[in-house]
Order: C-alpha cells, then structure tokens, then sequence
C-alpha cells in the first residue's frame, strides 16, 4: 500500500512497512549511515541516520523505523545536521588521528563522513584507544585502536560465515572486537575468508600486506620471479584501477606484470583446468568401484579451515586435490628452470581472496619446508604495486602469458562464481561421454540464487548428482540431507556467498545485487568464449602430454595432492 | 561427574537463556571461568565461545583468571572515587604489592577494581568474601587484610 508523506515540506510516496530509510533513498534524498549493511536486519546502532519528526522530541533513526502516514520528516534541519556532526565528533574523539599513514586513507567511511559533516576540529577530546595491532593471522590485521565498534564484522561473521570468532569484548570504553578469550587471530576459529575487511568501515580490519616482500624480490638480481594471477584479477583490477574491461585487458596485465619486473607471468587459470580434469576423472573412475561417496571439493580455502574446526566428520570426504593457485604453484616450482646465476625461484599469486594466504602457508602445502606460492597478493594489493611502479595501464601493449600455462579455458572463469566448479566438472564429464555439452536445463538449476542447490545430470548413461553450498549457511541443509542418506556424487562448497567474486580481496560488493552483476558477468563471458572447458584447452593438453612426463616429480600427480586434519581451536 | 557436567544436568541443553544462571553457578563452583569450561558450556548449549565469552566480558561480576583464595573487589565508581576509593585502592595495592587482577605469590589474595556496587551514599565500598565494607578509609586496610589473612588460614 502506498501513501504520502512530507518530507523537507514536500511530499514523496512511501510504501506501508518500510523504513524512512528506504522511502527516502527511493526518492532520492541521501543520508548518511554508518552501521547499516544492505540485506541486514537494522540495528540503529550508530545513529548516524537520525531524522527529526514532527511530534516525537527524539530523533529518531531512519534505518529502524517504520514509515508511517502521520510523518512529517525533516531530514537536514539545523537540529539534525549538529546531531549528526556531534555523533562523528565523538567517534572521532578517541581515534588516532594518523589517516595519512592508514591502510583506508581516502578510502574510509569515517573519514569521508567526517568531511562530510565538515569536521575541521577535534572539539570533543577522550582518552586515546591503546594501539594494539594483532598481526598473527597471515591474512587478516585487527588493530583495535581505529575500531569504532560499529558491529558490522560481528554480524557478518556470525550471519553469513557462520564462524562466529569475533564478538565485542568487555563493556564500556574498553570495548573492543576480538576471538574467544581475546586471544589473536591464529589461535582463533577465524577461517581468515575476509568478509570481515570487506563490510568494516576503516581500517580496524584489514588484510595483511606482503608488498614489501614483493617489492624487496623485485630488486633482488639472483631470483626468477614468477607472477600468476587467478581468472577473475583482470576483470577486478580493471573495475579497482578505474579502467574499463575489455578482453584485451587479460592481455595488457601481463606485459603490465613483465613491465613491474615479473620474469614469467602464468594463469592460474590453468590450475583450475588440471583440478577440474582430475576431479571429473576422481568422479568417473569412482562410477567403476563400488562404494560411491560424495566428493567434496576443497578449492575454497576458507571452507577447508572451516570443516576442519567445525565439521571434522566431513574431512573424509574431502577431495585431496590441491586448490588451483597451489596446482599451479607446484608445476611453476618444478618446471621453471633455474640457471646457476639465478638459482631461486619466488612465486606470487594474486587471488580474489584472503584465505588463500593462509592457504599458501599451509604445512601440507610446502615441500622440504619451502611453499609453492611464496606470497599471495589481494586485487587490491596488486592494484597498489601497478600504481607503485608507475605502470599506464592505458596505454602499454598486450602480451601472451608465458608457456607452459599461458592459456585458460573459461570453465575456469567460470569457477570464480559459486557452482561454476561443479558447472564446469558436469560439462567435462558430458563432454569425455561424448556430448557436446551437459544437459543446459539441469545445470541452470546450479545458477539460481538458493544457498543450497543441487541437480542431477546423466551423460553417456551415466548420472551425475552434485550439490553446491553458496555460502557456509547452506552447509546446515547439505548435512541434513548427507545424514538423510541422499546421494551425492560432487558437492561444491563457497565460503564466500556468490563465490570468488565476493571474495575477501576483492572490491567491496555492498550488496547480493552487485555480486549477481558480477556473477552474470562471468556466466557472458563463459557464454563467449572460445575454449570452453580444459579438454579443449591446447595448455592442459601439453601439460598432460609433455610436461608432466618430462618432470619426474610431477609425473604421478603426487604433488596435486595433498591431506587435512582436524584444527584443535576454541569454536 | 565433574562440577561443571553437575552444574550443566541441571538445565536444558541448548536453551541459550540459561547461559547466565550457568556461568553463575559455575563461577559460584570455581571462583572463576575457566577456558575448559566455556568450551563445556558452549558445546553444552551449542553456542560459540566467542559469544559466550563476550557476554561474560560485559559484567564485571565473570573473572577469568582463578585469583586468591580472598578476592577483593573494589568500586572504582565515580561516587566511591569521590568520597575517596583512590586512597583506599592504593592502600589495597601497596599492602598487597600487586596490581589489580594480579593474585600474590601464596595465592592468598587477588583484587580488581570494579563499577557500580550499588553503595553510593556510603563510598568507598568494598566487596570480600560475601562482605559489603562500606566508608572504607585507607588506614583501615592493613588491619582489614591482616585479618582476613588470618581467616584465610584458618579455612
């Protein structure tokens, strides 16, 4: 039902049981927010919405309200600019003035707020927060001094990643965010997804930077430094540097890469073509023995830390499969050639995700102590260091990435969304039965929006049931079902909803519609391309037939695997 | 049967209203919340340590550390600081020799200061034992804690 209200002495329509918020926003009328997230419920935490209302002495906050046929709004009378610029004074008063060396320097809420309000002058002065910075975890910093207790980190962390490691501790001005037993992140239940950096409007949370390292490498004359960059970078990269996305960009990153110092530029890409080649080879040869067991995929860092603190009765049905940036990782160590004068190898990885640098550290992931993936660089990151070496995006020519993983199909584009692994292993295993492509009616059913979706597609006479988990909410409904006793053949599990391109390196979404824009993005482009899965791809092909043969380390495919157990933390 | 499964018999599992009668009680049974026995009530009503944890922060009353056998607390309100807790707590710690949330090296005494006891109109209040002090001056303290440690060793 709609009605009319006042607002500012004009009137605007609103809709019966929505907030003044949105019937504002509807009708163009901007105010500021602090703790509101988009598709959460409102908690009015903040007031930073405060509106006045004719015939309530308060002000009151526009995000929790209901708007109602009475209302007669004024939203920037004298009264609620001074509260509103008053409320940015005191979170102000006791935060460290040192933006200009902030990881969020004019890319911060509070401090656009605060010019916004048009504060010019620390009037309202308290007692400092007492700087402590948690470095312990290798993906996520908490420093606690520039923390402004807005609750957003706790209510993603508890809502939507189901972890639930972080809650305000103490009460008071001693307030702070922090895991159980206010210890640091490592030894918390933290599964280092990042979801956390994404929504936190300053830089209390962030990731952890390895620029220096990378920059200190970059100088050094006696290493290779090899580069590779998952399928969803250059599309991010474009959107973080402010550059339109071509298809030439995939392109103009890697000479970009060359031009920063990077002696060889791979894709990662070409490790989600081996992981999704053995993971339908894993479910084909299953179909023969008897015994079927769900396979579970283990491409998503995060989820794996995940099953490991929460769900250890899933850890068998784990795939052991290595995630593609380590795949990759373990042929770039083995097959790049080192020469007498550059005897070292150093791999970077740059990844839409956080988890991936907890992931790169991994015990099981090293070999003879010494990691595949030597640093795991952020979108944002890597935005920083292009910037930092002066590179003109705009204005370079393409260049091929190198051999022997120069090239990606799109079925592993198509993996940087959730369900597109299980998409894409369904259409290799149509393909192997020797159709063209998986029945398109049943593999739709993993594009709709539910965060648990499943569907079942028969090939060659053989059925192939999968499940996919978009985000750890769906988890509850996929063990539902597995201690029902259903049947499935491949489950994929995200942590991040939406998959990778919600992921905690990449630009914040804001909402699920951006993140389906993104999702859509990739579905055209999969549409689009060429080389649609890894059978077709010439790389996979040379690497199955040539390289893994000639390097004896890789030939039994030891090396893609690897094992997980059981994490003995405070959950 | 140890004395938090004891406690724990007592309620329902999974009911996430009895969190706080619990961690009374198990306050009440060990002078304090141990990490084991959040992880047991956290598994006990299916809810993460980390709320529980957070929650149990936010009132003064939850200790996390075992402290003395005598645990003082001390209102460090502004009404007691008015009518002089800052004399007091600074008796309590030159006395004791240790900080508040410190426990002394035979276990005997431990103190922290706390908000709001409910005694304003007669600060500074103290709390030991199941004993309200009231209108503490701070000469009084070395006697005071001199006669608790004899009461302690008497236990």
């Amino acid at each position: 039902m709609q009605f009319t209200i006042e607002v500012n002495n004009r009137s605007i329509k609103a809709e019966k049981g929505e907030t003044i918020l949105s019937a504002l926003n509807r009708n163009g009328i901007m105010i500021p927010t602090l703790c509101r997230m988009a598709e959460f419920t409102p908690t009015g935490a903040c007031r930073m919405c405060v509106v006045e209302v004719e015939g309530r002495d308060r002000l009151i906050t526009a995000c929790s309200a209901p708007v109602e046929e009475w209302m007669k709004i004024k939203t920037h009378s004298p009264r609620v600019i001074r509260a509103r610029k008053t409320i940015v004074e005191l979170l102000l008063s006791n935060h460290p003035d040192d933006c200009l060396y902030c990881d969020r320097n004019l890319d911060c809420e509070l401090q656009r707020l605060s010019d916004e309000m048009q504060v010019r002058e620390r009037r309202i002065r308290g007692s400092k927060i007492k700087p402590r910075r948690d470095q312990s975890s290798p993906a996520i910093v908490r420093e606690l001094s520039k923390c402004i207790l807005c609750g957003r980190c706790i209510r993603v962390c508890e809502e939507v990643v189901t972890a639930t490691s972080i809650d305000f501790i103490g009460r008071g001005r001693y307030t702070h965010v922090g895991p159980a037993m206010d210890r640091d992140f490592n030894f918390s239940s933290c599964i280092h997804c990042g979801q956390c950096v994404l929504v936190c409007p300053t830089g209390a949370l962030h990731e952890k930077h390895y620029l220096s390292e990378v920059q200190e490498q970059l100088s050094k004359n006696d290493v290779i430094r090899v580069i590779q960059y998952s399928p969803l970078v250059p599309y991010a990269l474009a959107n973080e540097m402010g550059v339109k996305y071509t298809r030439d960009f995939d392109r103009i990153l890697n000479a970009t890469l060359r031009k920063t110092g990077f002696d060889k530029v791979f894709l990662s890409g070409a490790g989600t073509d081996i992981l999704i080649t053995e993971l339908a080879d894993a479910i084909i040869g299953s179909e023969t023995t008897a015994g079927r067991k769900p396979l579970i995929v283990s491409a998503c860092p995060a989820w794996v830390k995940y099953c490991e603190q929460f769900t250890p009765e899933l850890l068998p049905l784990l795939s052991t499969l290595k995630p593609p940036q380590q795949i990759s990782g373990s042929i770039i160590k083995s097959v790049v050639p080192v020469s007498d004068d550059r005897p070292r190898v150093y791999t970077v990885s740059v990844t839409p995700c956080t988890a991936m640098k907890f992931e790169a550290r991994r015990d099981s992931m090293t070999r003879k102590g010494i990691s595949d993936i030597d640093t795991v660089l952020t979108v944002r990151e890597l935005a920083r260091l292009i910037i930092l070496y002066g590179i003109d995006m705009t204005n370079i020519d393409p260049e091929p990435a190198d051999e022997p993983m120069e090239l990606r199909s799109s079925a592993a584009l198509l993996a940087e969304v959730a369900g597109g692994i299980a998409e894409s292993v369904l259409r290799t295993i149509a393909v192997r039965a020797g159709g063209k492509e998986a029945d398109r009616v049943a593999v739709k059913k993993l594009r709709s929006t539910g965060i648990f979706r499943e569907t079942s597609v028969t090939a060659g006479g053989v059925t192939c049931s999968v499940a996919v988990v978009d985000g750890l909410k769906g988890l509850e409904k996929l063990k539902q079902m597995l201690d029902a006793g259903t049947h499935f053949d491949l489950v994929e599990v995200m942590a991040c909803p939406g998959g990778c391109v919600n992921g905690g390196g990449m630009i914040p979404a804001g909402s699920k519609e951006a993140v389906r824009q993104r999702t859509r993005f990739i579905w055209q482009t999969d549409e689009q391309e060429a080389v649609r899965g890894p059978e077709q791809s010439s790389t996979v092909a040379g690497l199955y037939g040539n390289v893994f043969d000639q390097c004896p380390e890789l030939a039994d495919k030891k090396l893609f695997h690897t094992h997980f157990s059981k994490r003995d933390v405070l959950l | 049967m140890s004395k938090i499964d004891e406690i724990l018999s007592r309620y329902r599992e999974g009911s996430h209203e009895s969190l706080i009668p619990i961690l009374q009680d198990v306050q009440e049974a060990e002078g304090y919340l141990s990490e084991n026995a959040i992880v047991h009530i956290g598994s006990f009503l299916r809810m993460s340590t980390t709320k529980i944890f957070g929650l149990a922060t936010f009132y003064d009353r939850f200790r996390f550390f075992p402290g003395g056998r005598v645990h003082i607390r001390i209102c460090n309100g502004t009404s007691c600081f008015i009518n002089g807790s800052a004399p007091v707590i600074a008796a309590v710690r030159e006395t004791l020799g240790i900080e508040p949330g410190q426990t002394t090296r035979d276990g005997r005494f431990s103190y922290e200061l706390t908000t709001c006891m409910g005694g304003c109109n007669e600060g500074p209040v103290l709390f030991c034992g199941d004993n309200y002090k009231t209108r503490v001056h701070p000469e009084d303290v070395p006697d005071m804690l001199a006669k608790l440690k004899s009461l302690s060793d008497l236990q």
